[in-house]
């Protein structure tokens, strides 16, 4: 197919490289599945997320983890993509906002959040969003203190309606349990 | 859809699925055509209607969302007069519309600007757009049952006979596309009929926003795009003087180095902002280590080389000092007689206000594809016409072959009112050859912003020995707005920044307003809230002062400015203002004064047709302002969505005490000396109050956009309500440092 500037290219992860080519790359894990990074391990999980695997979910924001824009899920806590090499990566579960929601269902939190339309302009929600769900793993039912103590930025000023999404996702009856 | 020059409408033609129905305002004489503000001739509205096979009604929407609600909003005004089913409409973004009529270029969707959902030209066009294509749907029944269409009526996507008969639009599409448009505009519903305006909906990009699905700008890819980024000239005006890209060109994924010449000294910012060398390569991160491997000396422009905050500073103060060769804004009865009546007291004080960076959520970022006959541009801008425009002159491509596509974009407070990172893109891909996608990093950003204006205030005003009012004199010393803006060129200096309507103007006999312009080398931009919140931040604190100064309260003496209800002037009413400050002061109950270190603080605004007023409880514990509560009452009109009003009244409350606490850009030998987020501390979680308490009276009158005026109450009554907690009055903005030293 001849390369046309205009084509809207959508996201086409990198496949697994064959095994014989594994041992010069990195052996990665997000969302479940398995990638292997054969470029710069110096490269933060930002911008491989973003560029390589086109997860264009986790936004940049500031690149020195001042924002929270880029949040994931490490090993189920929440870190910022910007500040992590991919090389720290090794033998990590990584979660991005595109694989919090179940099969079938949306997380607790992404249901309250359209709940209670915790929108601005909607760019930092997808961090927003991880950052609540590494608390709500740590601390199901998080206080006022628990809740104001989340780092990330809202420039639309969102944070009445993120509080009041986190309180919703918290008291909502828990799946199983009655 | 085709142009018909010599029947002047629109020929609907299939498009998309079989059956579906493309409808628009498709007038049949130039002279029917609503105006439509835009900055070209008016033009028709078509497209925004779309009615597929199987039923779903899809609607088209218009404007730049950045957050203000506009891709929910207008289509809501669409979706009443069409009578569809709100539940089951399905929203698409629409592209920028260019189009090429006899009258001459126009913008073929009408306003697609950022504007809010109230615009006044959307409240009429919008709901014509759906109103001709229910009127289509009531005929295509009425043929079909071969009845009088004025025997029908439509709810929910239906069209219903008087006999109980019922059909869906769906399948009345395809033969209401082969009908022609109504003669003349069809009548609109009476406000009682309404069924979606004025009932709360959700943002309709919920859904995908809260998956991480949603593309902004700086999430699209085009074709095998290099991403760019650019080292910029530190130095306003400043230029290139020599540059090393040996090592950069080495860095793996770097693909070239292109250098960007500045804009023309003293010409318009109509193109890029700054000199700069470019990095383009395979991906963001390589890019980024090819400009740090740059080696580049930048030469100041002489003009701005030495220019300093504490520098300006003196300089505003030094030339209210002197209050020579003022431009006078409004002068009313004679200020300095008022001084000199015996037995008048008088009252002055000076307010700062700093440089402020737009920090949007998403920065500056824009995805291109240019050749010699197309142009493809994705990004989050705010002015798609001025874009599309710009991206003509800079590649020679006719207008009609530039396709703007808007994504949904992170924020804008008024920076995306300008182009210039689209103008980087352009000429970074024609200079290339390839596709790019420009990516500004934060530090890009916070350095290289359209600011909004510094400026010192004075406040001066006469009482007589009732402690009345009998002149205001307001005097700023301000970095012009106005200045190398193309689109305010041959403005008034003060443009921007002194209204001379704003409140209390008229309301006193004797009443000045003078300007004096501050030269600076930074280029000047629009921020929420605009001149009103750069004036009312001053007026407002200062009539608590006044209020305190002479023991009055502060809510008992602007309800006396304002005096009996009136049209003091097209656009104000005082009754309207009085309204939302007695809703204020009652909402945080003002008449009983906190105890405990807790202060009370109010302050009220109207212009443009909307009225606010703020009301905050705040203390101060150790080195923390505690906002306890926050109330804001507003009167925009008619309120279209409610749930978007608390958001929009809400988010531009916060945006407000944000820019107030903590943000400042200051200068330093020529440049700007902040570089990322921690030097520019926006408001977080801890700092906001729990809730924002929103009270909006809707009193019918046409919708109105209230951002700016929201925006405008909130800083001075957070000041004030500091002064209420700790006797502090902080005449400098940003506030916290400022309260910290005075404490």
């Amino acid at each position: 197919m001849p390369d046309n500037p205009f084509r809207r290219t959508k996201p086409e992860p990198v496949p697994p490289v064959a095994a014989s080519a594994r041992e010069k790359t990195l052996p990665l894990r997000i969302n479940g599945k398995a990638f292997f990074h054969n470029g710069d391990p110096e490269m933060p999980l930002l911008w491989y997320l973003r560029d390589v695997l086109r997860l264009t979910g986790t936004k940049y924001g500031c690149g020195i983890g001042a924002c929270g824009a880029c949040t994931v899920l490490v090993d189920g806590k929440a870190e910022h993509a910007c500040m992590l090499p991919v090389k720290s990566l090794a033998q990590r579960e990584v979660t991005t906002i595109e694989g919090l929601a179940g099969k079938d269902a949306l997380h607790p939190l992404q249901e309250s959040w359209i709940a209670e339309d915790a929108i601005g302009c909607g760019y930092c929600q997808p961090g927003m969003i991880m950052a609540a769900a590494a608390l709500l793993k740590r601390k199901p039912h998080p206080d006022d203190a628990d809740i104001d103590a989340l780092p990330n930025l809202c420039r639309c000023g969102t944070y009445p309606r993120v509080r009041a999404a986190i309180a919703r996702a918290a008291s909502a009856p828990v799946e199983g349990k009655k | 859809m085709s142009f018909d020059r010599s029947r002047r409408r629109f020929l609907v033609t299939s498009a998309g699925a079989a059956g579906a129905l493309l409808v628009g305002w498709r007038a049949q004489a130039q002279d029917d055509l609503p105006y439509l503000g835009a900055r070209f001739a008016p033009q028709q509205l078509t497209d925004f209607v779309r009615i597929e096979a199987d039923g779903a009604v899809v609607i088209g929407a218009r404007g730049c969302e950045v957050g203000q609600g506009v891709k929910t909003g207008l289509p809501m005004l669409i979706a009443e007069e069409l009578d569809a089913d709100w539940s089951r409409v399905r929203v698409e973004q629409l592209s920028y519309g260019y189009i090429e009529a006899d009258s001459g270029p126009g913008d073929r969707y009408g306003d697609q600007g950022a504007s809010g959902d109230a615009g006044p030209t959307a409240w009429t066009q919008l709901r014509q757009a759906g109103a001709v294509a229910r009127w289509l749907l009531v005929q295509s029944a009425a043929q079909q049952w071969n009845l009088d269409a004025t025997t029908l009526r439509t709810e929910s996507g239906f069209v219903i006979a008087a006999d109980g008969r019922k059909l869906a639009y769906g399948d009345l599409a395809a033969n209401a596309a082969t009908l022609d448009a109504p003669a003349s505009p069809p009548a609109l519903k009476d406000v009682s009929q309404f069924r979606i305006i004025g009932k709360p909906a959700r943002t309709v990009d919920a859904r995908e926003v809260v998956l991480g699905r949603t593309e902004y700008g700086i999430d699209s890819y085009l074709g095998n795009a290099l991403v760019a980024v650019i080292a910029r000239c530190p130095y306003p005006g400043g230029a290139l003087d020599t540059l090393d890209d040996t090592q950069a060109r080495q860095v793996t994924g770097v693909h070239c180095i292109i250098v960007l010449p500045g804009p023309k000294s003293d010409a318009a910012f109509d193109g890029v902002l700054a000199a700069g060398v470019v990095v383009l390569a395979d991906d963001t991160w390589s890019a980024l280590r090819g400009r740090d491997k740059l080696k580049i000396a930048w030469k100041a422009d002489p003009a701005w080389a030495k220019d300093s905050s504490a520098a300006l500073e003196a300089s505003a103060n030094a030339l209210l000092d002197d209050d020579a060769n003022a431009t006078v804004v409004r002068n009313d009865g004679d200020f300095a007689k008022a001084k000199k009546a015996p037995r008048t007291t008088t009252l002055s004080a000076r307010y700062q206000l700093p440089f402020l960076a737009h920090a949007t959520a998403e920065p500056p970022s824009a995805t291109i594809a240019v050749t010699s006959d197309k142009v493809v541009l994705i990004a989050g801008v705010h002015d798609p016409a001025g874009a599309s425009h710009l991206l003509h002159t800079l590649t020679n491509v006719p207008r009609e072959a530039i396709d703007i596509r808007l994504p949904r974009a992170g924020g804008d407070l008024g920076r995306r009112l300008h182009n210039d990172f689209v103008a980087e893109a352009a000429l970074i891909a024609k200079a290339a050859g390839v596709p790019v996608k420009l990516v500004w990093l934060r530090e890009d950003d916070l350095s290289h912003d359209f600011y909004r204006p510094f400026g010192v205030h004075e406040l001066t005003a006469t009482l007589d020995r009732k402690q009345h009012l009998t002149g205001w004199s307001h005097r700023i010393a301000a970095t012009p707005r106005n200045w190398r803006d193309a689109q305010l060129a041959g403005k008034p200096v003060f443009t921007g920044l002194l209204d001379a309507d704003a409140f209390p103007a008229g309301l006193l006999p004797n009443f000045q307003q003078l300007f004096h312009a501050l030269p600076c080398g930074l280029p000047r931009g629009d921020f929420l809230g605009g001149a009103h919140a750069f004036q009312a931040f001053a007026a407002q604190c200062f009539l608590d002062e006044i209020a305190h100064a002479t023991h009055q309260d502060p809510v008992v003496l602007r309800m006396d400015l304002l005096g009996a209800p009136r049209m003091l002037r097209p656009g104000f009413e005082t009754g309207r203002l009085a309204g939302v400050l007695r809703i204020a002061a009652g909402k945080i109950d003002w008449q009983h004064k906190p105890k405990d270190g807790h202060g009370l603080g109010i302050a009220c605004h109207a212009g443009d047709g909307a009225y606010a007023a703020h009301a905050f409880e705040v203390s101060v514990e150790g080195n923390d302002l505690v906002i306890h509560r926050a109330v804001c009452a507003i009167d925009a009109g008619r309120v279209l969505n409610p749930l978007n009003l608390q958001a929009q009244a809400s988010a531009a409350t916060l945006i407000a005490v944000s820019a107030t606490l903590h943000e400042a850009i200051t200068l330093r030998n020529g440049q700007v000396q902040q570089r990322n987020l921690p030097d520019y501390p926006l408001l977080r979680m801890a700092q906001a109050p729990h809730s924002v308490d929103v009270h909006s009276v809707d009193t019918g009158a046409d919708p109105t956009d209230f951002h700016d005026i929201v925006a405008a109450s909130a800083a001075p009554a957070l000041v004030n309500a500091v002064f209420a907690a700790t006797t502090v009055r902080v005449r400098k903005l940003p506030l916290m440092p400022e309260l910290l030293r005075l404490l």
